[in-house]
């Protein structure tokens, strides 16, 4: 009788011990598509908008306006494929540069960067897909 | 007797890491000539210096050598539109503006080697974004010719155009430190941190030079 109660309890324990070892495939993916973002933003992103994300002066906006990010999170794969012509308003000043398009970068690769982006320099929105990136690029204006 | 010897020795090489060096080099070409000096014949050196000049600023007014009489200065080459390496440098030529601001004995220079789009509008246009309304900074604008060779016969500094670059210009990144008689003392990255912190270092000991 002790015994079988014993064996349930190292099955129960087991369990607990699995599910808290594995991350869930979107986590793994998380970190694995923000650190190649990283490396991605330093090398095709952060001459103009700095490493820390804070851009430069009037020329070039920072990244740190949480708010740009949020309610303009299904245009960023169109922006950083297509580029950006005219006038925008980011964190209460107004930029009106011209980003240039990298249509080089493959669908992965742009939902690598924007998950780095929307999770670092104070913004915290989480994986992006590559599902969505396709998505959202099928519907450029 | 000999550890004597060793320890001064010791102490020698000591006190010569020690010592910050309070004459900066100079840069380029040189040439002896023979001078007079109270009646004797003396040797003395003519270093590379930028000669008389004349370029369009941010203003569309023709700027020349005589607005960096008296002044040190620090040079470099871009262009607007430029995303490699310009906004890193200029990122870095602002620690040097804002260091100096309102400082009349220094000034910066930066050519634009996109001579044809970066006419004195557009220049205008990105030092106000910049930040820059003042002359302290000016931002200039020089035919082909006299941009491409000013660049690497004046300043050592490379800068032509190569279709196989996605932006077609090609340049480096120095930045170029200039003395009150417009010679060379020092080049430096501009792209890189702690060099552009040596020419912050460099342009207070040409200035305590300046003063004698």
């Amino acid at each position: 009788m002790k015994s079988k109660r014993n064996w349930t309890l190292i099955l129960f324990m087991s369990v607990i011990c699995f599910i808290g070892a594995c991350q869930s495939e979107e986590e793994i993916n998380y970190d694995r598509y923000y650190t190649t973002g990283k490396q991605l933003y330093e090398s095709r992103c952060g001459n103009c908008h700095n490493n820390d994300g804070s851009g430069l002066a009037l020329l070039y906006p920072p990244l740190t306006d949480t708010t740009y990010l949020q309610s303009n999170k299904n245009k960023l794969a169109c922006i950083i494929k297509n580029g950006l012509n005219g006038e925008i308003t980011v964190g209460g000043k107004t930029y009106n540069g011209q980003m240039p398009a990298q249509q080089d970068l493959s669908d992965i690769e742009i939902a690598e960067i924007i998950t780095y982006i929307t999770n670092s320099f104070g913004n915290k929105q989480g994986l992006k897909k590559t599902e969505d990136v396709n998505k959202d690029l099928k519907n450029c204006q | 007797m000999r550890n004597l010897f060793y320890l001064l020795f010791l102490g020698l090489i000591l006190s010569a890491c020690n010592q910050t060096p309070d004459q900066l080099p100079y840069l380029g070409e040189r040439a002896p000539i023979e001078k007079m000096v109270d009646g004797k014949k003396v040797i003395d050196t003519i270093y590379q210096s930028i000669p008389p000049f004349q370029f369009r600023n941010q203003d569309s007014l023709l700027i020349s050598e005589k607005d960096f009489e008296g002044k040190i200065y620090v040079s470099d080459f871009f262009f607007t539109s430029c995303n490699t390496i310009c906004p890193i440098m200029h990122r870095n030529m602002l620690k040097v503006y804002e260091k100096y601001k309102g400082n009349p004995q220094v000034k910066i220079l930066s050519h634009t080697i996109d001579y044809k789009y970066d006419l004195p509008s557009r220049l205008k246009k990105y030092a106000t974004k910049l930040g820059i309304n003042d002359h302290q900074w000016e931002f200039v604008h020089g035919s082909k010719d006299s941009i491409y060779q000013f660049a690497a016969k004046n300043y050592l500094v490379a800068a032509y155009e190569d279709q196989k670059d996605p932006q077609g210009l090609v340049h480096q990144g120095w930045f170029v430190l200039v003395d009150k008689n417009r010679h060379l003392r020092g080049a430096y990255d501009g792209t890189k941190t702690d060099q552009v912190e040596q020419l912050l270092k460099d342009m207070d000991i040409l200035l305590q030079e300046n003063e004698k």
